[in-house]
């Protein structure tokens, strides 16, 4: 489960994962709201909570929650940004019970990761924090998230998560929804850089065995078959928004039509097992053909069904990250295009209305 | 490389990695960063060993006698598992 606390963020990454219109602190649940949610995921077997955002670190009740979680048997994971973090407060974290903090990196350098996150001396910060992750005995993430204007660090950002005693390394190509959509010409890669990352990627993890382990998130659009969306669709994640909305993925409201319910108002398990949006796309029933009659249905349930809505304009469409979908030589095109637009300056993550 | 093992390897889980018993699918599990790995009655026997003092040899004879199996074909099957979670980034050797 993730739960997605805030949306507030001291950071404007031109490609987050939240939705274009961000919720407010007013819109936000309170403690006990969350303290209940965890319980009941905790009886519908939930064994890993994600503390998510915006930036998570934002909520004051966050040690609250996560002891809660602890004292249930759930596996604690901070995804954070680190910047509103000192030495006090991860302390308090770790005491509460948390395993594992995954800290963002925007590039490998103050210059280049302050100017996408737009955030002054933030790197320098996340810095100083995640090196005391691994004194406190939680396990450290670095997440960095490469695309056309920090590509070309990649082996220097390899180099900074194993000098900070990180544990593992997350490499994401950023997924374009959302933000990441309306940035997506200033930060599409082009084919022969993803192929020298790929060929990075590759030697560094033969390298780092047994101390650093890499995972690789490839982009979909130089992908010929589509990934697995969060384990299949309403069969392994669920998300909870900032005002206690249940989702089956961060994208998922873009989808017109679908219903989703609230934490709170119905049982978890009645919106996990039978509620509208988690069946919508659940399993294979819903395919139509090239995806009905296909060999892998059942290995990556079809991708992304927000990626086949944005770009062809159809949730039930096949995604046009697959070499069977009619909108795929698109995709390439459109991949090709952007990537040798020339754009650098970014849309930053910001509240509509300031 | 790092993380060849040996005989001599002392094997402990790493950091912010725990094993827990999961009521609702009634199986042991190790719970480590955005992965859960279902364990069966040997995988978890091995990891519960796993303390940070034990050898894989020390390992290895224990489970032996307690499912009187084959000494050496048990530091083989524990060797190779280690070397697996150690691959992972799961263990450290």
């Amino acid at each position: 489960m993730i739960a997605e606390l805030t949306h507030r963020c001291p950071l404007q990454c031109p490609y987050c994962s939240n939705p274009l219109d961000l919720l407010k602190a007013a819109d936000e649940k309170p403690t006990d709201f969350w303290a209940a949610l965890i319980t009941e995921a905790a009886q519908l077997g939930v064994l890993q909570i994600h503390f998510s955002g915006g930036e998570p670190t934002a909520r004051r009740d966050l040690p609250a929650l996560i002891a809660h979680a602890t004292a249930l048997g759930i596996y604690t994971n901070l995804i954070t940004s680190a910047v509103l973090l000192d030495e006090a407060k991860l302390g308090e974290l770790a005491r509460a019970g948390l395993a594992h903090v995954q800290i963002s990196i925007q590039g490998a350098n103050a210059e280049s990761a302050d100017r996408i996150g737009n955030y002054r001396n933030g790197h320098e910060k996340k810095l100083a924090i995640a090196r005391l992750v691994p004194a406190l005995g939680m396990s450290l993430t670095i997440n960095a998230v490469v695309h056309r204007q920090n590509l070309h660090e990649l082996p220097e950002m390899i180099e900074l998560a194993a000098s900070l005693g990180a544990d593992r390394l997350e490499i994401a190509h950023v997924q374009y929804h959302g933000w990441a959509l309306r940035n997506r010409a200033a930060l599409m890669p082009t084919r022969e850089a993803l192929r020298q990352a790929d060929a990075v990627v590759a030697e560094q993890r033969e390298k780092r065995r047994g101390s650093m382990a890499i995972d690789y998130v490839i982009p979909d659009y130089y992908a010929d078959t589509p990934k697995i969306c969060m384990g299949g669709w309403g069969q392994k994640l669920l998300i909870v928004a900032p005002d206690g909305r249940v989702l089956p993925c961060h994208a998922a409201e873009t989808i017109p039509h679908l219903a989703f319910q609230h934490a709170g108002a119905h049982p978890l398990r009645e919106i996990w097992e039978t509620g509208p949006a988690f069946t919508a796309f659940r399993g294979t029933g819903w395919m139509r053909e090239p995806c009905a009659s296909c060999a892998f249905k059942e290995l990556d349930f079809g991708g992304c069904r927000c990626q086949a809505l944005a770009l062809s304009g159809d949730a039930r469409a096949t995604d046009p990250a697959c070499h069977r979908a009619p909108d795929h030589e698109n995709l390439q095109h459109i991949a090709a295009d952007e990537a040798g637009s020339g754009i650098t300056s970014f849309h930053y993550r910001r509240y509509a209305h300031s | 490389m790092n993380g060849a093992i040996s005989a001599q390897t002392i094997p402990a889980l790493r950091r912010g990695i725990r094993r827990h018993y999961d009521a609702t699918r009634e199986q042991n599990v190790l719970l480590c960063p955005e992965r859960v790995i279902l364990l069966d009655d040997i995988g978890n026997s091995i990891i519960e060993l796993c303390d940070g003092e034990r050898s894989i040899a020390a390992i290895s004879l224990a489970l032996a006698e307690r499912y009187a199996e084959d000494p050496a074909q048990v530091e083989a099957d524990v060797t190779s598992f280690v070397q697996e979670l150690s691959d992972k980034g799961l263990v450290t050797v």
